[in-house]
């Protein structure tokens, strides 16, 4: 154990004990066991799935960082890592695949689509961007972001966990456990985000309104 | 390179006068069949003059002049050039083109596509669903009065951003805030989703129950689109009796980008960096298929350096790709990440030489129209020689060794089907698996583009077609390929890399032009209509990934679920390009 990051510097432990007691808050010590098992679902999407792979092998090696766990199913996963062009068409499974996961649950936006829309931004089948229906914990800029950037975001990630405590978090919280429930995207004409619908019905009558007056 | 298309079909507009006539437009080649003698016409030209594989399929949208054009591209797998021959139709809904899937069974999936994009209906195809958007999907995207949500011109560079630089977010001026576009008056509380319903149907003829008298049930499942032995976002939905597959269709479109849109807005050169992100594995081939391409149309020579510098890193490109395909394969069959560690590390390597000649590991953007964008450094020059020279040489025999014989695979793989020569040549797939069904079809030789003409080498095929050779025939390719590269690197002469100037922006004339490489995963092919302006009126990408995977449906019907995987893994297939 890491005693330089577990321990709280006030409290004077005698010398000669050092080598056995550490004292440290509740949080620390379960913040620190939870940065060191970040379990990534193992999810690719695009182009920037294959650095996520190289991310992983030999020479990157994202096990360093305990986070080499993929899991193929989001029951077992903590992180969901999106990495690549968010389609219209992907993003119902996505949501589903989301909600699935267990709290506490991390969402980075890996490379310039998942955080942006990216080069394809304008596409008809393209989401701008995922923080458009999840909340996105780390935006990892690149296209696609190298293995080292996607190492610097994980960590960036870290550290994020490292100031989360048990007091607030959401998910020993009754009334906002769910909270992150997202209603899944309905494919329709276009893509319908339930959240939206009064907006979209006013849009769209707005715009008989405009077409009438033509 | 390419023989005029005059030697060959003479004889079509003299054998069916008054139905086929030849193409007249400036830079156009091929020849123009009535809709209604379309069968009649691709019979003959299947049967009669041997053309036997049937590339590409797809449609253009000639807005201004009210018409509907069908190109078809078909080839001979004894090589030689093609046959180009379209379809002209009024631009008026219902938009209607009769069918070849009865000749070339392999234009099921473009032909659905064709419907989906651009609304083009084949009568007589049993199974005509959209394929890449959803059902229920309001409108005709490739259509060029149909306009997305961020549309902003009709083409690039925009005026709100050049020579103003007047920037603004594209969602300010979209009535929803988004890049959504919805009828007029649309209530989405009242809509009902189509879900798979159509998708279920057409799955539903395998259904039946059987008559033997056992009650036993077929159990549809879903595989994808997550799922980690699908190489991405696919999805194939079989009907299973038992263990054995009595029914697939496979679902796509999870990772459409729209290339084929954004494509017909950007000027040329910008479309480069997007051909990257199509096989996002071979960015290097995919810049070469659309070079070849605009050359075609623009008819410039390319620098003799680059000739060299392009047939070197296309050849590493398959190097690697092959490296992976070994690694992801044998994940697949469960051997979970040893090997693909293996195949990474060489990846890493190649990937290292990218990055110095081209400034970006995978999206490397390196061909301009005439040449490439950068010399080869000598230092990177040398790692290209230690590693054709020592390296792969060994660690190709090292993966070899350490696989082949390996008793798991032996028994996973031999002796299990694939699919047989003809069948592969009726569902037009091209590339390896073409190859490891005994035609010795490379578009290298076949159809020989850059200087491949120049290099001795084999044209790798096998012959049972099982499993077991669809790998064999990898390995076979990364020693033909580090063949080429030994004797490109000998040969390689001093001089420019470009034999245009630098420019942003290319003056390419009208025409139309049809460039096609031996991708590592098949043919790649990029058409292209420009009527004289900095855009191209038509992008099309022809993909290998896509086309090959008609024939899942037929191989996969009675083999084993297990199995199925593999079979997939063959495919080789990348959803960036697949998808588009
Ligand atoms: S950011 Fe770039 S590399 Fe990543 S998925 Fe998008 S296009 Fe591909």
């Amino acid at each position: 154990m890491d005693n330089e990051k577990l321990s709280l510097p006030q409290y004077d432990i005698p010398e000669d004990m050092q080598h056995a007691i550490a004292v440290t808050t509740l949080d620390r010590l379960y913040n620190w066991g939870r940065r060191s098992s970040v379990w990534p679902l193992m999810f690719g999407l695009a182009c920037c799935a294959i650095e996520m792979i190289a991310a992983q092998t030999a020479r990157y090696d994202m096990a360093r960082f305990g986070m080499e766990v993929m899991r193929p199913t989001p029951r077992q996963a903590d992180l969901l890592l999106v990495s690549g062009t968010v389609t219209k068409k992907m993003v119902p499974a996505i949501v589903r695949l989301y909600n699935q996961m267990p709290e506490p649950k991390y969402v980075v936006a890996m490379g310039a689509c998942a955080s942006g829309g990216g080069p394809f931004k304008e596409g008809y089948n393209v989401v701008a961007g995922i923080d458009k229906f999840l909340p996105v914990d780390v935006y990892i800029p690149g296209c696609p972001p190298t293995p080292q950037a996607l190492i610097a975001g994980m960590i960036k990630l870290q550290e994020k966990i490292d100031k989360q405590t048990m007091k607030t978090n959401r998910w020993y919280d009754k009334k906002k456990v769910d909270a992150n429930y997202v209603p899944v995207p309905v494919l329709g004409p276009d893509l319908m985000d339930p959240r939206r619908y009064d907006e979209l019905k006013a849009a769209a009558a707005a715009k008989a309104t405009q077409q009438e007056s033509a | 390179m390419t023989a005029p298309a005059s030697t060959l079909t003479v004889d079509l507009a003299a054998r069916f006068p008054g139905i086929v006539t030849a193409e007249t437009r400036p830079g156009c080649t091929g020849f123009i069949v009535e809709k209604d003698n379309l069968i009649e016409v691709a019979t003959v030209i299947r049967d009669e003059l041997g053309f036997d594989l049937l590339t590409a399929v797809t449609g253009v949208d000639y807005f201004p002049e009210e018409k509907m054009e069908v190109v078809y591209h078909a080839y001979k797998t004894t090589g030689g050039p093609g046959l180009v021959f379209k379809v002209q139709v009024p631009r008026v809904d219902p938009v209607e083109v009769p069918s070849l899937i009865d000749i070339w069974p392999g234009v099921d999936l473009q032909e659905r596509e064709a419907w989906d994009l651009m609304g083009i209906k084949f009568t007589g195809h049993p199974d005509l669903r959209r394929i890449l958007m959803w059902e229920g999907f309001d409108g005709h995207p490739l259509r060029k009065d149909w306009k997305e949500g961020f549309y902003e011109e009709d083409t690039k560079p925009f005026k709100s951003r050049w020579p103003d630089g007047q920037f603004y977010m594209a969602e300010e001026k979209n009535p929803f805030n988004d890049n959504l576009t919805f009828p007029t008056n649309f209530d989405p509380e009242k809509w009902i989703p189509e879900g798979d319903a159509l998708l279920y149907g057409a799955l539903a003829r395998y259904t039946v129950k059987q008559e033997d008298g056992m009650s036993t049930d077929r159990i549809v499942i879903n595989m994808g689109p997550h799922h980690p032995s699908t190489h991405g976002v696919f999805r194939a939905v079989m009907t299973l009796d038992g263990e054995t597959i009595v029914g697939l269709k496979p679902v796509l479109g999870y990772l459409h980008r729209n290339h084929d849109k954004i494509g017909e807005r950007n000027t040329y050169l910008q479309n480069m960096p997007f051909t990257d992100r199509l096989d996002y594995f071979n960015s290097m081939t995919n810049n070469f298929g659309y070079a070849l391409a605009v050359e075609k149309l623009m008819g410039i020579p390319v620098a003799e350096r680059a000739e060299y510098i392009r047939i070197i890193v296309s050849e590493l490109s398959r190097v690697q790709n092959h490296l992976i395909f070994i690694g992801t394969l044998l994940n697949d069959l469960g051997a979970m990440y040893t090997p693909s560690l293996y195949a990474f590390e060489e990846r890493e390597l190649i990937l290292d030489i990218f990055e110095e000649i081209s400034g970006a590991r995978m999206m490397c953007n390196y061909f301009r129209f005439g040449g490439v964008v950068r010399d080869i450094p000598d230092s990177a020059m040398k790692k290209i020689k230690d590693l054709v020279y020592d390296r792969l040489q060994a660690k190709t025999d090292e993966l070899d060794r350490m696989l082949t014989e390996n008793e798991i695979l032996v028994s996973r793989m031999k002796d299990v089907p694939m699919i047989s020569a003809e069948d592969a040549i009726r569902y037009s797939v091209t590339g390896p698996v073409l190859r490891a069904a005994g035609v010795p079809y490379d578009i290298r030789r076949a159809d020989p583009y850059g200087i491949y003409d120049r290099f001795d080498f084999d044209v790798a095929v096998r012959h049972n077609g099982d499993l077991m050779d669809n790998y064999l025939i990898r390995i076979d390719e990364i020693r033909q390929s580090l063949r080429i590269l030994e004797q490109a690197i000998k040969q390689i002469p001093e001089g420019p890399i470009n034999s245009q100037k630098p420019a942003y922006q290319v003056r390419v004339p009208a025409g139309e032009a049809y460039g096609r490489i031996e991708s590592p995963k098949g043919e790649l092919a990029f058409y292209l209509v420009s009527n004289g302006k900095p855009n191209p009126w038509r992008y099309h990408v022809r993909p290998a990934s896509f086309v090959n995977l008609n024939a899942l449906e037929k191989i996969s019907i009675g083999a084993k679920i297990a199995d199925f995987v593999v079979i997939l893994a063959m495919f080789d297939i990348v959803m960036g390009e697949c998808d588009r």
